[in-house]
Formats: structure tokens, sequence, C-alpha cells
């Protein structure tokens, strides 16, 4: 089993861990993964990770769900059986198009929403039973936690995360 | 402190003399007589229009009339009616010019009374992102003393002045011979009809007047007194406003259809007021930035406020879905006809609407960092300004031209007196005052503002 060595730089404070982040990356060291009890504004702008795509997945689902809404009530109330149901008029779907939006827009909001939520599950790999990757309790409490890799660097990049104000600094071997 | 500069003011002038004539020459080419109404129809049948059965009908009716005095009676009845449609006609052609002035002159007093329903929704949420928009804000509402008096003058103008252009109730002769608006009359009489508008007119001046004053006051202030002042009449001032505009827009609009009602017309007039202001509001701040006299707003501002032009074209859709949709899926003789007059004369303008009222806004907006782009808002915010024109057309016009509409010379030079009035008006008020509020307490706030 082949083994690298990572160091899990603790901080305190979501403001110390912004200016570090911002030092770490202007010394040209790779951020492996930050782990943080809660969202902290600006963070993913300072690491420099690409901005998400899930609002342009969302509109195509939603344009998906509008196609759904639209061929299912077009071959049910037109093609399959153009019934006269209160006098409404079934010739074709644009007569009777009024009848047919509060379902396009339910059904619209429903694709793009949960088809959203489940790309967004497996993008993160999250799902009930998955192992926890949480690399130490307290961050999910009130420690922040920075994982730059190693590479024969040890020293240099203890001294700096120690400028940088972390509160603890581990070397770890991390199996792969 | 913004100067007005000389080339705006001079095209203001310019509208406002174009305008001008191309009302005075609406106005002179309306008064038809009933002969050349008649030839008018005439001609008309010849070339296929609509009229042509009609117009057929009556001519034969002459004939008729004129070989076989025997069927005296049927014939005069037909005569009668040919009579009562070129009457008619007439009417309608008079009102061209009237509709046209009254479609114009409303929708710039709606342009400035959303804005001061949005400023006063501002101060009383003590929203942190939009005081460095106030003064512009400020700047626009100046229209509505002179705008909304000006659409009362034409209302009851039509009514005295004029041959009842536009409101029929109006005319005692129609009431005197239509039972349902006699029942109303309770409420639409004219001098009620002066009187309600009047307290309408003073209550939303008097707010502005004062918010202005109490927001002037505060940029040299030691305390918040203003401020707290300011906020206190916001609120009482959104109260009467629900109120006054629901009932404005039944008076001032939904009357001209004195026998149809809707319960949610005042809402849908305000959609259509609140999104016509808000993208006025984008517009002139994209101007005075490209011109630097904002240097404070940055285009965090112009992302919240073109989301407001996003979010309120879709309110407006729902809103005028919702009326739509419930009359026509249950389809009442009795309200039904609002729709059909307007589906079966109307349906470019009537469909058009919603495609530039909603399709573009929900396609241009949608994306985030268009929202940033002044350009692209630029673009946006007019196909929406022009979408509501449509939509003020599409509520009055049918009433009073009927099928009888073009957008001409009446119409668009009604538009260019009312803008360049706008522009003027709107304009030299921003020159009385500094264009960044001082000391309201939440102008730091609004300065940092990120999104």
């Amino acid at each position: 089993m082949e083994t690298s060595k990572v160091i899990h730089a603790i901080y305190t404070d979501d403001d110390v861990l912004m200016s570090a982040v911002k030092k770490v990356k202007a010394e040209r060291y790779h951020i492996e993964e930050i782990y943080t009890p809660f969202p902290v504004h600006g963070l993913d702008k300072a690491m420099g990770l690409a901005p998400t795509r899930i609002a342009i997945a969302a509109f195509m689902y939603g344009l998906v769900g509008l196609t759904v809404a639209t061929v299912m009530m077009n071959f049910i109330m037109i093609e399959d059986w153009p019934q006269n149901i209160g006098g409404k008029p079934s010739f074709s779907y644009i007569e009777n198009m009024p009848a047919f939006v509060p379902i396009m827009f339910e059904l619209t909001v429903f694709f793009a929403a949960h088809l959203m939520v489940i790309t967004f599950y497996l993008r993160s790999r999250m799902w009930p039973f998955k192992e926890a990757e949480n690399p130490d309790p307290r961050t999910t409490d009130d420690h922040f936690l920075m994982e730059i890799a190693v590479d024969g660097n040890e020293e240099a990049l203890e001294n700096l995360l120690k400028d940088t104000g972390a509160v603890e600094i581990n070397l770890i071997d991390k199996a792969h | 402190m913004y100067t007005f500069s000389n080339k705006l003011k001079t095209f203001s002038f310019i509208l406002m003399i174009l305008g001008a004539l191309g009302v005075g020459y609406g106005f002179m080419t309306s008064h038809k007589s009933f002969e050349e109404v008649e030839t008018l129809l005439a001609e008309e049948s010849h070339h296929g229009g609509g009229h042509a059965a009609e117009a057929s009908h009556g001519a034969a009716s002459h004939d008729a009339h004129a070989v076989d005095n025997g069927h005296g009676e049927e014939a005069h009845a037909e005569v009668d009616e040919h009579k009562e449609h070129i009457e008619h006609v007439q009417h309608q052609i008079a009102n061209r010019p009237w509709s046209a002035l009254y479609v114009a002159a409303f929708f710039f007093m709606m342009i400035g009374l959303g804005v001061l329903a949005f400023y006063a929704i501002q101060i009383a949420s003590q929203a942190g992102w939009s005081p460095v928009l106030f003064r512009v804000m400020e700047g626009i509402t100046a229209y509505v003393l002179p705008g909304a008096l000006i659409v009362l003058a034409i209302a009851v103008a039509s009514g005295t002045i004029g041959h009842y252009n536009l409101f029929v109730w109006m005319d005692p002769e129609v009431v005197a011979h239509d039972k349902l608006l006699q029942g109303k009359s309770g409420w639409l009489s004219l001098p009620w009809f002066t009187i309600r508008g009047l307290i309408f007119i003073a209550g939303w001046s008097l707010y502005r007047h004062f918010a202005r004053k109490f927001s002037i006051a505060q940029d040299t202030a030691e305390d918040q007194s203003n401020f707290k002042k300011s906020f206190r009449i916001a609120a009482a001032f959104l109260v009467f406003f629900i109120y006054s505009e629901s009932i404005m827009s039944w008076d001032w609009i939904m009357s001209v259809d004195p026998h149809w009602f809707s319960t949610l017309f005042g809402w849908y007039v305000f959609a259509s007021m609140f999104v016509s202001g808000i993208t006025v509001i984008a517009l002139i701040t994209i101007y005075l930035k490209s011109r630097n006299y904002l240097p404070f707003v940055n285009e965090n501002h112009l992302h919240d406020v073109a989301k407001f032009m996003f979010a309120f074209s879709i309110f407006w859709t729902y809103l005028w879905f919702s009326q739509f949709m419930l009359i026509w899926y249950s389809n009442i003789p009795e309200e039904v006809t609002y729709f059909i007059s307007r589906f079966n004369d109307y349906q470019l303008p009537f469909l058009g609407m919603v495609v530039m009222n909603f399709v573009f806004p929900i396609l241009l907006l949608m994306n985030a960092d268009y929202k940033r782009i002044p350009w692209f808002v630029v673009m946006a915010g007019l196909v929406i300004l022009f979408g509501h024109y449509i939509d003020i057309f599409n509520m009055i016009m049918p009433a009073t031209v009927g099928d009888r509409w073009f957008i001409g010379i009446p119409e668009i030079s009604s538009i260019l007196l009312f803008a360049g009035l706008f522009i003027f008006v709107v304009f030299t008020a921003l020159t009385k005052a500094p264009l960044l509020v001082k000391g309201y307490p939440f102008r730091k706030e609004s300065e940092d503002f990120h999104y």
C-alpha cells in the first residue's frame, strides 16, 4: 500500500482561516481539502475553486419537466381520447393550453428541483450509510481544518502554517 | 451634484414639441363627419376589410328602402342599424387620440408611482443594498404629482370638454339606458370620481414631499430623527398606497369597461407599475453611472435591481395568467367578453406583451452574469418597458377604439410627449440634491454592498 503524507493545520476562527488560505495559495502550495463546520463566505474564491454548474443543470432539468408535461397531456387529453369535458376545447393542445399551464409549471419545478438535488448528492457523493470522511470530529463543531499535501518540504510548510495562526499542526500518513 | 446636460434638456424639449405636434395632428384628424365614415367603411368593404358584411348589408338596405316602400318598417330598422354602426365607428375614431394620450400619460405616471412604492418599501424594510439609489428613486418620483394630475385631467376632460371619449359611464345619455350603469352610479359619478382621484394624488404627493424632505434633512442632521420619521411615514404610506392604488386602478382603468369587473385587477395593475418603475430605476442608474455621476454604485447594485426586474416580470405574468385563466376556464359570458374582444381584435399586442413581459425577461435575466452587464440590462429593460406600455394599451384601447386601433402617429406622439416631460421633470429633480444620501444610517452598508 502506497502512503503519502499530508499536513492537517487546524484553526479556530474563520477569518484566520481565510487569511491563511490566501497566504498558502500565495506560496503556491496545493490545498487538498478544507473542512469547516459551516459555510465560510468567500472560501471557494480564495481557494480558486471553479464555480458550480448546478444552476445550468437545473435549468435543463426544468426544460425536461416542461417537455414531459406537454407531451404527456397532449397525448392523454388531445390525441388519445379527446373527450368533451365541460365544453373545454380539446381539439388541439394550444386551444386548451390555459388548463394545462398549472401542471406544466409544477412539473417544470418538480423536475428542476428534484433532479438538481439528486445531481448534487451524486456529485458530492452523499447517500445513506455512506462512511463519513471526517479527519477530525472537531471540524463539525468549532474547528477549521486545512489539508495540504507534503512533498519533502515539511519544515518550511510547518513554519508557514504556524505563522498563519494555526493552533495545531499534524503530519499524517494517508493510506490510499 | 448632478447637472442636467444641455443635450439631454434639448432632447427632452424636442420630444415634447414633436409629441405635442403629433397629438395635435391626432385630434385634428379624428373628427370625421358621418359621410366621411360612411365612405371610409364602404372603401374598406371594397378592400375586403373586416366590415365587409356589415357595410354591404347597409348599402343593400338603402337600395331596398328606395325601391320598396311597402317594407318600410323593416327597411327602417336596417337603416337605423346602418346609422348606428356608422355612429359607433365615428365615435371610435374620435376616441383614438384621447385614448392614445391617456395610455401614454398613465404609463409614465405609473412608472413614477411604482418607484414611489418601491422606495417606501426599501425604507420600511430597512434595506441595506439600496440607499445609494435613493436619490435616483426620489428623482423619478418627482413625476408622480404632475403625471397623476395630468392623467386625472385627461380623464375628467374626456367627460367634460370631450364627448365621453374614455369612460362611457360619464355619458348621462348612456347611463339613462343602462340598468347596470345605473346600479353603479353611486360609485361611478364624475364629481365623486374627481374627488377620489384628488385624494389619492394628494396622499401620494404628500408622502413624496415629506420623504424627500426628511431624506435631505438627514444629510446634515446630527441624529437619526429624520430617518425614524421617514421610516414611520413609509410604513403608513404603504398602507394608504395599497388601498388607493387598488381603487385608482378600478377608477382610472377598469371603469373604461364599466360592465366588467375583476377582483385581482388592482394587483395586476400594481405588478405592471412596479416592474416598470424598477426597470426605469435601472435604466436611469445605468445612464447616470455611464456619465460618472454615481461612482458609489457598482455592478452588485445593478445585479439586485435586475433581480427585481426578473422577479416582478414573473409576478406580473402570474397575475396576468391568473386573471385570464380563471375567466377563460369558467367562461361566464358577462366576464369573458373582456377577453374575447381582446383576443379577436388585439391578438398580436395581447399575446405579444406576454412574450415581451415574460419570455424575454425570463430568458435574458435568468443568468446571474448577464444581470451584471449594463447593456444587457438596458436591452431587457427596454423590452419590459415596451411590453408594459402594450399592457396598458390593451387595458384601455379595446374599450374605447375597439378594432379601430393602430400604433400610429397619435400613439407614438403621445409617448414622445410624455417621455419628454418625464425626462425633463425627473432630471430636473435629480439636480436638486446630491446623488448620495449622506446621513442615512445604511449608507455605508450600501456602499460596501457586495453580492
